[in-house]
């Protein structure tokens, strides 16, 4: 197809940014997998959803694969052991989180032996009904690898409803220094491919497209080469744009059609995955292997050895960085640790956390990369709005955050806002723009979850009023049936003084009564 | 002169009979608003805001003799929605704000005697005679009607402590 | 019928009631925080001027002029306005409790407003007829609810910008409402004379 052809079809979205991108040279480093630490710390919460329940002891023995956490609820992940080892705690680690505060987890001891449990293999995925590999998919832990750990097997058995027609296979990485999908294309094309093709035959769509930024020529080219057999499967270039690889523009790019506001892709037909998790699919359903690693770039200034990493799960982000020989301490030495892309990833206190699921990337900005300035006054020249792109106006958004109004922000669409960084990258007085949404979401989501809290009570005062009345009603009723029986047995007797005095002890001891 | 006195008189008379009849036209049975304002507020008759009963905090909400964020058990989003609802603005008391109070107990401390259990009124806490009460935080209300029952000072308010899934970014520090 | 249209543009717009007789400043002051309370006031006051202009001719011509009664004038205009307000604020309290306790104090204050009292007294001064009487009233509530908004649409700005100190809150808003009076008689040239 001509590149006037492709120009013409290609439907594009306004607003976004193109940043210089930092892949390289980490992208052309070759792979290199990193052999288990003496001790992994796996939180029980890796993905979107509830938290797993440990169902291991502290001093058991696992093995490599092993569950060790159970998914509580419709929408949770198992997690498994990602190493050979003994359970030496289970309680708070640190999270991989810009707050810093603990989360729950299992800390495993490594035996150095690395050995797999025993594995449910298959030789003919496509021989399966597709609600079977959903559940093979869960039962391996599967979430979303490009960085909202949204678990797959939800997606891919249909468990949001709609019929999906299409299948977009996310592999734009349009985040700057990031490259392990790049990376993984260009080590494990096949296995990428073999993992579309279960996913076509689980989801029962049609066909599925594979969409790659046009900076990534090697990788559309190896890709393009393992497609050839596949008939339903087509590689699509895209251009070079952030944020291409947010859900929405990608399937905007890809099918020319819009994702309603609040909506999901499914509610066109649409379901997007992770270039990443087609491989974690392909491993969990034919070798029946769980998530227990994944790739990881680690790049930035103060990396002495930039390159992709193929990480146990749990391994504290400190530990990979020694790996690829530490950091740098020349030009000013390391300013801003993040997890994840420096767009949309989070800025985290300490080297201590583990890697997760979700993390696609460690990164050790020096100043310069950072760039931050001191935040002046907003100008009104409405670079956020050109760049912005869902169509906001994050001017008008933060100024009103900025002095508190956040329902008025809430009004100029805050909802849609994606969080993916464009508004603050141009801004040229340094506004920290995102940090003022993601404190007005938060805001927002606090003053929801007091208005039910604040229901809840009400509730419960008016069920413990209603009991207190019920419990009295009955007590008088009670009384009054007993001093009526009891008159009658004193019609009868003659002799009424000795019980009447009994109800009144009874009734005594009734008040003693709690809840 | 008696033309002057008589004009204003009927004008007045005339007046005050159109305005009797629009009164009994417009007339407005208790007043909606308090009305409205007690259906959002706890309901725990607490007495933290100073007013007798929550009832008594929403005549004094609506009459504007107290702040919408009089309610300490409502905390924030109490605060700013019976703000929204009436119209006006209402400070917050910015970034110090601890967040709700939920009552807690020293298990070390706690003889079992359930009288805090009777004067919850939630139900939140659990336990029996001679037995460690616990408080479920989820349904405390932060009226602090325990505290006083306890005859071994082993309750005491606490903020809910904040979890990874609550926590959020706070503002940018201002700069212009 | 130009007549007429021409009498509603000057009112409203060029001898407006606010920044160019200065009438009725207590409540463009006043009730300018949020837009929506602006609308509500705006609207009741054009209701209450409206009616005060129609009752005040109807005063001047049937009872004050027939009986030589000239010197109560402003007390019996008052005494209408009083009840029109009265009037106006027990409907709004029927209809719309929330806009009536945004209002406050301001809804009864509309009575003197001097605005009302003002456009009964030139009705009288300029001798117009009943339809000119209560298109003169229409027109300068108009005017009123429009500076209203547009100075409560202002002020709603200046609350998110960074003014200093010493300038925020009143002295910022006095001197945006004197910026918009200098740009409403640039509306002095739009009917030649």
């Amino acid at each position: 197809m001509g590149i006037l052809d492709r120009f013409l079809r290609t439907a594009r979205f306004s607003g976004g940014v193109h940043p210089d991108d930092h892949k390289r040279p980490a992208a052309d480093a070759p792979l290199r997998v990193m052999p288990p630490p003496a001790r992994l710390y796996v939180p029980l919460v890796q993905h979107i959803g509830s938290p797993a329940r440990a169902v291991v002891a502290v001093g058991d023995h696992v093995r490599k694969g092993q569950r060790i956490g159970e998914p509580q609820g419709a929408v949770s992940a198992a997690i498994h052991a990602p190493t050979s080892g003994r359970v030496i705690a289970i309680g708070d680690i640190v999270a991989p989180h810009p707050s810093g505060l603990p989360v729950r987890g299992i800390t495993i001891e490594s035996d150095g032996r690395d050995e797999w449990c025993e594995l449910e293999a298959c030789d003919d995925p496509f021989a399966l009904d597709p609600a079977e590999i959903g559940r093979r998919v869960a039962r391996a832990g599967v979430v979303g690898l490009g960085g909202a750990a949204f678990p797959s097997a939800v997606k891919l058995s249909g468990g949001l409803g709609a019929r999906v027609e299409l299948l977009i296979i996310n592999a734009s990485e349009c985040e700057p220094f990031l490259s392990c999908d790049d990376r993984l294309m260009r080590d494990r094309a096949a296995e990428a491919v073999d993992g579309i093709a279960i996913m076509l035959h689980a989801t029962g769509a049609r066909e599925a497209r594979i969409g790659i930024e046009d900076n990534k020529p090697e990788a559309i080219a190896v890709m393009r080469a393992a497609v050839a057999g596949h008939a339903r499967i087509r590689v699509e270039v895209i251009p070079t744009r952030y944020p291409m690889g947010s859900e929405k523009h990608l399937i905007l790019v890809l099918t020319g059609r819009e994702v309603p506001a609040e909506g999901r892709p499914s509610d066109i037909g649409v379901v997007v995955h992770n270039v990443g998790t087609a491989v974690a699919v392909r491993n969990a359903v034919r070798f029946g292997r769980p998530l227990v690693s994944r790739l990881v770039t680690v790049n930035g200034a103060c990396v002495r050895e930039p390159g992709n990493v193929e990480v146990p799960i749990g391994t504290l982000a400190g530990e990979v960085l020694a790996f690829c020989g530490g950091l740098r301490v020349d030009h000013g030495g390391p300013a801003r640790l993040l997890l994840g892309g420096p767009m949309t990833g989070m800025q985290v206190p300490t080297l201590e956390v583990p890697v997760i699921k979700g993390t696609g990337g460690i990164l050790v900005l020096d100043a310069a990369e950072v760039g931050e300035g001191d935040g002046g006054p907003c100008i009104r020249c409405g670079d956020c709005m050109r760049a912005c792109p869902v169509g906001l106006l994050p001017l008008e958004i933060a100024a009103r955050v900025r002095v508190g109004e956040v329902d008025k922000a809430a009004g100029f669409g805050l909802a849609d806002c994606i969080a993916c960084g464009c508004c603050a990258y141009v801004c040229p007085s340094r506004i920290p723009l995102v940090q003022y949404f993601h404190h007005a979401k938060g805001e927002l989501a606090a003053r929801t979850r007091g208005t039910q809290r604040n229901e809840t009570i009400r509730t419960l005062t008016r069920a413990k009023a209603e009991r207190l009345e019920r419990e009295e009603r009955d007590k008088a009723e009670a009384l009054a049936r007993r001093a009526a029986a009891s008159l009658a047995a004193a019609a009868a007797a003659k002799q009424s003084a000795p019980v009447t005095e009994k109800v009144a002890e009874d009734a005594n001891e009734e008040s003693g009564v709690c809840a | 002169m008696l033309a002057a006195i008589l004009s204003l008189t009927i004008l007045g008379a005339v007046l005050g009979t159109v305005l009797g009849f629009a009164n009994r036209f417009f007339q407005v049975e208790g007043n909606p608003l308090v009305e409205e304002i007690e259906a959002l507020m706890p309901g725990s008759n607490c007495g933290q805001c100073g007013f007798p009963g929550c009832a008594g905090a929403a005549a004094a909400i609506a009459a504007g003799q107290a702040s919408p964020a009089c309610c300490p058990p409502g905390g924030r989003s109490l605060a700013v929605t019976i703000a929204q609802r009436l119209g006006v603005s209402v400070d917050l008391g910015g970034a110090d704000d601890p967040g709700p109070l939920v009552a807690e107990i020293d298990e070390s401390i706690c003889i079992g005697c359930t009288r805090c259990i009777r004067a919850c009124p939630t139900d939140a806490i659990l336990g029996g005679p001679k037995q460690i009460h616990n408080v479920m935080r989820d349904s405390c209300s932060g009226c602090a009607q325990c505290i006083d029952q306890c005859p071994t000072e082993a309750m005491v308010m606490q903020p809910l402590p904040v979890t990874l899934q609550q926590w959020f970014w706070p503002k940018p520090a201002l700069r212009g | 019928m130009n007549e007429y249209l021409l009498l509603l543009l000057s009112t409203a717009l060029i001898n407006n009631v606010v920044l160019v007789k200065f009438l009725g400043l207590c409540p463009t002051m006043g009730v300018s925080k949020s837009v929506d309370a602006a609308l509500g006031m705006g609207l009741a006051t054009t209701f209450v001027i409206t009616l005060a202009a129609a009752a005040s001719w109807m005063l001047e011509h049937w009872l004050l002029a027939p009986f030589d009664l000239g010197f109560l004038r402003i007390l019996s205009f008052i005494l209408v306005i009083a009840a029109a307000v009265q009037f106006t604020e027990m409907a709004i309290r029927k209809t719309s409790p929330a806009l009536y306790e945004s209002l406050g104090i301001y809804l009864p204050l509309i009575t003197t407003n001097c605005a009302v009292l003002g456009v009964a007294l030139l009705n009288v001064q300029q001798g117009y007829g009943f339809v000119k009487s209560v298109l003169f009233g229409f027109g300068s509530a108009l005017g009123f609810t429009i500076v209203l908004l547009i100075f409560a649409g202002l002020r709603e700005r200046l609350a998110l910008a960074g003014v200093p100190a010493a300038f925020s809150g009143a002295p910022a808003a006095f001197i945006t409402i004197s910026l918009l009076s200098l740009a409403f008689m640039g509306f002095s040239g739009l009917i030649p004379a």
